[in-house]
């Protein structure tokens, strides 16, 4: 407990400082304000953003999908699992390289593409001429790689709920998309809001797999971070960003405590 | 079978596809040599099998070092939580105190921050007494990130332990240390040891505090990752698929008590 509080409250208290303090060692908004200055700050700011909200639902409707089939597979059931919760052991450095393999210029897309007569030869996707491509290259990575840890964690809440309520639910004659509706999706809530929580402050935190596939030329908000530390030196601008993605992190937090409000009794 | 066995099937088989297929064609570009890494156009299948750019990742200057750092570091990391994790986590599980929910709420909350909070800071405190640039000061960071999943994995662990095994072993006149290591101890252990892998794993493949905390002594992510820029495209693949190989074995070993950890969060 004492060791939490040293490892998580002392450094929050010294990020605010010397995020908040000035060449001189005063109280000042100097930091935050060269922050948004920055020529990239807008951009890392907005793909920051629409990453989360892009990749955040996609993950969440695809968990939702496979764990409903997996309730449906029966045998089989646990080597499908197995296979799936394989990413979650796999970093974000090592899904980046994993991507960079299948969408790099000499990738396994292009060779693709090229087959099918698409394109007449390698395309770079993953340049700062090609925005987009870049973003869906990374969207795509992150729906690969951390889309287990949803899962885990709505399967995990899917184990909770009662079989009698579906029987129940059959002999009523309810078909599968309304005993979907009507039973897992309610009784799942506790566990959607908990991926949902971890899944958005961890796509605010995206990093590796952006600088692997794209470099600076996607700006987010920890890359840039990272860059200003590490590359500029420059520790009060870097904690500016750190600031920055714990306040966006609190408010998602706070967001979704508030549109999901699980009531006490369907806690039990 | 029914027609709508087979469609689940298919569906589920297309996931899986989708999980497999880019770690493969991961592997067969570390392992088949330059030629498959150059062919043009690509095959499904490597053009040879070899171990040239293996070879070749491991005789850069710093690999080794880094792979030491790394382990060294994943290590301490898991002994760290687990020594501080595991009397936690029995607390949380046997003893009731003021603000008990409170506490476990607080230690999901953790999970919440931004590692680059943590690690940014620390980097100049660090520097000022001395550990800078060590394994020991990455994972003391590393430690923080994987403390609350070992105090909630090693809660629930204990309290799947019958409280009246332990009442009765110390009615049969044990103290209670005895009684926890006699009889909570061995049925907590393949749990325990779940724990301890998964915070290796968390460590293993942690990137941003590696690289900011280290400069000489790079872990192997850090080292990867500031190299990126200057190393050829074969060495990045390899060092990726050697990033990977240790998490396909770690997964299927803690396989089952992913869930439990899970279950318990959630409430």
């Amino acid at each position: 407990m004492l060791f939490l509080a040293l490892l998580f409250l002392w450094p929050l208290a010294e990020a605010f400082i010397v995020a908040f303090s000035g060449p001189a060692g005063q109280w000042s908004l100097e930091n935050f304000r060269e922050m948004a200055d920055d020529l990239n700050f807008t951009d890392a700011v907005r793909n920051t953003l629409l990453l989360v909200v892009v990749v955040v639902p996609l993950q969440l409707a695809l968990a939702l999908g496979l764990g409903v089939l997996l309730g449906n597979l029966g045998r089989g059931r646990d080597a499908f699992l197995y296979i799936w919760t394989i990413p979650l052991g796999i970093s974000d450095l090592a899904a980046g390289i994993v991507w960079l393999a299948i969408l790099g210029e000499r990738g396994y897309i292009n060779s693709f593409l090229q087959a099918l007569g698409v394109i007449d030869g390698p395309v770079l996707w993953l340049s700062y001429e090609t925005p987009l491509a870049l973003f869906l290259a990374v969207v795509v990575a992150e729906v690969w790689r951390a889309t287990a840890i949803v899962l885990v964690i709505l399967v995990a809440g899917m184990q909770l709920i009662p079989k009698e309520y579906y029987e129940a639910a059959e002999v009523f004659g309810a078909g599968a998309w309304q005993r979907f509706r009507r039973i897992t999706l309610p009784l799942l809530k506790p566990s959607i809001q908990t991926a949902l929580i971890l899944r958005t402050i961890l796509a605010f935190e995206v990093f590796a797999v952006v600088v692997v596939l794209g470099g600076r030329d996607l700006p987010v908000l920890a890359g840039e971070a990272f860059a200003w530390q590490y590359d500029y030196q420059n520790a009060g601008i870097a904690s500016a960003y750190a600031v920055l993605i714990l306040t966006v992190s609190l408010a998602a937090t706070w967001l979704y405590l508030r549109l999901l409000r699980v009531r006490e009794e369907s806690l039990a | 079978m029914k027609p709508r066995r087979v469609l689940y099937l298919s569906l589920a088989l297309l996931a899986s596809i989708w999980v497999l297929v880019p770690i493969y064609l991961l592997a067969i570009s570390a392992f088949g040599g330059p030629e498959t890494i150059n062919a043009w156009p690509k095959g499904l299948l490597p053009e040879r099998i070899s171990a040239e750019t293996i070879a070749f990742f491991f005789a850069v200057r710093g690999v080794w070092n880094a792979i030491r750092n790394s382990i060294i570091v994943a290590v301490l990391t898991m002994l760290m939580s687990i020594l501080l994790g595991a009397p936690a986590g029995y607390a949380l599980a046997r003893f009731v105190f003021p603000g008990k929910d409170g506490y476990r709420l607080l230690i999901l909350l953790t999970r919440a921050f931004p590692i680059a909070i943590l690690a940014l800071p620390l980097t100049v405190r660090f520097i000022q007494i001395g550990i800078y640039d060590t394994p020991f000061a990455v994972a003391l960071v590393h430690t923080a990130l994987a403390l609350p999943f070992a105090i909630l994995v090693s809660s629930s662990l204990f309290m799947g332990v019958p409280r009246e095994l332990e009442e009765a072993a110390w009615t049969l006149g044990c103290t209670r240390f005895q009684a926890f290591r006699k009889v909570v101890w061995p049925l907590a252990r393949p749990g325990i040891a779940a724990t301890m892998i998964f915070a290796f794993v968390i460590s293993w493949n942690e990137v941003f505090a590696a690289s900011v905390l280290t400069l000489r002594e790079r872990t192997l992510t850090a080292f990867l990752l500031t190299s990126l820029n200057e190393s050829p495209l074969h060495f990045r693949f390899a060092g990726g698929f050697f990033l990977i190989l240790p998490a396909l074995v770690f997964i299927f070993a803690v396989r089952r008590y992913l869930f439990s950890m899970w279950g318990i969060a959630n409430r």
